[in-house]
């Protein structure tokens, strides 16, 4: 396939406003328009701030796309990655048309359809079958094509008995299946994809994803944004990783996603204290240290399900007692995984270390936080330091075609045997 | 070369996304590839409104045939308000189906932005179908009522004999055309202008019910006298509510002077009102 560019985005920004638009806008425009008519600047454009929302910024407007450059070449599968915020669904609205770019320019070839949503303009008064025409059309589609896919789609979704019924009357489950039924007849050159399409049971995240895999095997090119970094590995020739407004870096998918793991995923791993004073303690004990050594192969990697991992504390006893540690390992909602406990030592006054090794394959992917319990003879807690580590486990790469996520508060791969 | 290739380059795209658009760059032909969803969206506001009725749009008519006998009852009766040589019935008819168009199609477009933001806000397509589907799916509806209307009237004519019709009847597609124009340009500078600022939408609702009474539906215009009458003639609507009754009644004002300001007035804010739209659908998204 010739290496032909189908979409190229020249230098886009877009500058949202903050806060609520009718105070002060009034005021805003009138300089603006004063401004222009003037022949000068947009006084606007030059002040706003980064896009980063922990942040408290002073300024009213800030830059949801900074200078985006890209080309997309025709075939190609793109996937669009960065946290919540980074500018993901902004590149979305621009790329389907919803808004436009403050500066620059996108430059498309061929038809664009964007899923955003399923079911967009659904009525629920109306049938299946009228439904199927009005979302077709407003999806782009004419009503002769949607008449040469209308069985396809009827059978794709399953509702042949309820097709002259209202929509209204439908199970959940069958009005998203006549809408990504719908969507997934289209056949327009270019296809944006948002991941709001991949939730849904593994069943029918399955269909969308190899929907999505049967479109581009045909030539089409296709955008993908996701949070999901195995929906976009399998999916994905290559990938942009935004953060911020900006394009932290693009190409080759893996390259990419191992690039936004590595820095994307905040981890508390380490915690030290270089004297007393500060250390956080009571006059039982100061906390000194606490460490997550992972044993991964190259520092850089991102600690996965896969990962043996050890946890190590050191701390000061100031009086001498019998003591054990109980151990939380907690996610940031609250649930704790699992609690551990040393056993109960008489310990002597110094420096004493503690280390639990958390083995393979027992977390699940997410974030995990440490909270640790000095227990003194084997009754009254001591001491408690919450959060003292937080860590994210992420996904390994996974073969086959389903990228749920994997349910349970655990993960092991236990002996299980078919015959 | 370097330049040729370029210029090449230019022909060959076919989806510019740009920060902003000329003030005249319509997208003419991109409505043609969209008027499918036009018929789409007139379908379903035709179906929608009479799903689970038993007398579906028959429903229609029940309304310019309540208000006519409100009006036949309050003006007419108990205010003794002439309509002139018509009988009052055929009048109030008329005027108030007319009315009914412009007010209704002018409520429904001048909300576009705000009420359809969140299809808007998933997908694309020229905004400008929507109140366009308004405006036909309007003229469906006013149809069957001014069907209604000319049951009423061949009675009159033919059987009360108290009306004769003139040639000028035949014209009255153009009136009712420059009427449609009207309300849709009113309406798509309304919608554009209200993005931003809500203000304006709390003035249009009140502000159509009072201009009904600038308007020929309850009073003709040669009971009017004075300088009253020009206010009235002002109105774009009054010139051509009066043609109308013109053709069909033989009463009522025919004045080419007025029409003709009329017809200019609707096609000047119809380019206002595409010039504007065309402006804010591109980025009324953040705003809205």
């Amino acid at each position: 396939m010739s290496k032909e560019v189908v979409i190229r985005a020249e230098n886009i920004s877009k500058l949202y406003r903050l806060g609520q638009v009718g105070t002060g806008t009034l005021s805003h425009d009138l300089k603006r328009w004063w401004a222009l008519a003037r022949g000068k600047e947009d006084p606007y454009l030059k002040i706003g701030a980064e896009n980063d929302r922990t942040k408290n910024v002073q300024s009213d407007f800030a830059w949801a796309l900074k200078d985006i450059n890209f080309e997309i070449n025709k075939g190609d599968t793109l996937g669009i990655i960065g946290k919540n915020g980074a500018g993901k669904s902004t590149l979305l609205k621009l790329l389907s048309r919803v808004t436009s770019p403050t500066t620059g320019q996108i430059k498309v070839k061929g038809r664009i359809a964007s899923l955003l949503e399923v079911g967009t303009g659904f009525h629920p008064e109306l049938t299946g079958r009228e439904n199927i025409f009005l979302n077709g059309a407003i999806l782009g589609m004419t009503r002769k094509e949607i008449l040469r896919k209308f069985d396809e789609i009827v059978d794709f979704a399953g509702v042949q008995m309820y097709i002259d019924t209202p929509v209204k009357r439908y199970s959940s489950g069958m009005y998203v299946r006549l809408a990504f039924g719908v969507a997934a007849h289209l056949e327009p050159e270019i296809l944006i994809v948002d991941e709001v399409l991949a939730v849904g049971d593994a069943e029918f995240q399955k269909k969308c994803l190899g929907k999505m895999s049967d479109v581009a095997s045909h030539g089409r090119t296709i955008i993908f944004v996701s949070h999901n970094m195995q929906a976009v590995q399998s999916l994905c020739k290559s990938a942009i990783y935004l953060k911020a407004g900006h394009i932290v870096d693009q190409g080759d998918t893996d390259k990419v996603i191992n690039n936004y793991l590595s820095r994307e995923v905040k981890n508390c791993i380490a915690a030290e204290w270089s004297n007393e004073d500060e250390a956080p303690g009571n006059e039982y004990l100061s906390i000194m240290s606490a460490r997550l050594n992972p044993k991964l192969q190259k520092d850089t990697d991102a600690i996965d399900v896969a990962t043996e991992m050890d946890l190590t504390f050191e701390f000061i006893l100031h009086k001498e007692c019998n003591l054990n540690i109980s151990l939380f390992l907690s996610t940031p909602a609250g649930l704790c995984i699992f609690n551990v406990s040393t056993l109960s030592l008489p310990l002597g006054t110094g420096r004493h270390s503690s280390t639990l090794t958390i083995p393979a394959r027992l977390l699940n992917d997410d974030i995990y936080t440490i909270t640790l319990y000095f227990v003194k003879d084997r009754g009254p807690v001591i001491f408690t330091i919450e959060d003292i580590l937080t860590f994210e486990v992420v996904d390994e790469p996974r073969t086959g075609s389903w990228f749920g996520k994997w349910i349970g508060a655990v993960r092991p791969t236990l002996p299980f045997t078919l015959t | 070369m370097a330049d040729t290739i370029k210029g090449n380059d230019i022909e060959k795209w076919d989806i510019n996304i740009t920060s902003g658009r000329g003030y005249l760059d319509f997208q003419f032909g991109e409505l043609w590839h969209y008027r499918d969803l036009l018929m789409m969206f007139v379908k379903k506001d035709i179906i929608t409104v009479y799903k689970q009725t038993i007398l579906g749009p028959i429903w229609f008519v029940v309304q310019p045939l309540l208000t006519s006998l409100m009006f036949l009852i309050i003006f007419s009766r108990i205010a003794n308000i002439s309509t002139g040589a018509v009988p009052a019935v055929l009048f109030y008819l008329i005027g108030t189906t007319l009315w009914g168009y412009f007010s209704d199609t002018l409520n429904v477009t001048s909300k576009t932005f705000t009420e359809n933001a969140t299809v808007f806000g998933k997908v694309y397509f020229p905004r400008i179908i929507l109140p366009l589907s308004k405006v036909v799916s309007g003229l469906v509806k006013f149809l069957i009522q001014f069907s209604l209307f000319i049951v009423v009237w061949l009675y009159y004519i033919f059987i009360d004999k108290k009306v004769t019709p003139n040639w000028y009847v035949l014209l009255s597609p153009v009136w009712l055309a420059v009427v449609v124009l009207l309300s849709f340009s009113f309406g798509t500078i309304i919608t554009s202008l209200t993005t931003k600022y809500r203000d304006l939408i709390f003035l249009v609702g009140f502000g159509v019910q009072l201009a009904m009474y600038m308007t020929p539906v309850i009073i003709p215009l040669s009971e009017v006298h004075g300088k009253k009458k020009l206010f009235f003639l002002l109105n774009p609507l009054t010139s051509l509510f009066e043609a109308f009754k013109y053709g069909f009644f033989g009463q009522g004002v025919f004045d080419i002077k007025w029409i003709l300001y009329s017809i200019i007035f609707t096609l000047v804010t119809l380019v206002i009102g595409f010039v504007i739209f065309n402006k804010v659908e591109k980025r009324f998204i953040d705003t809205v």
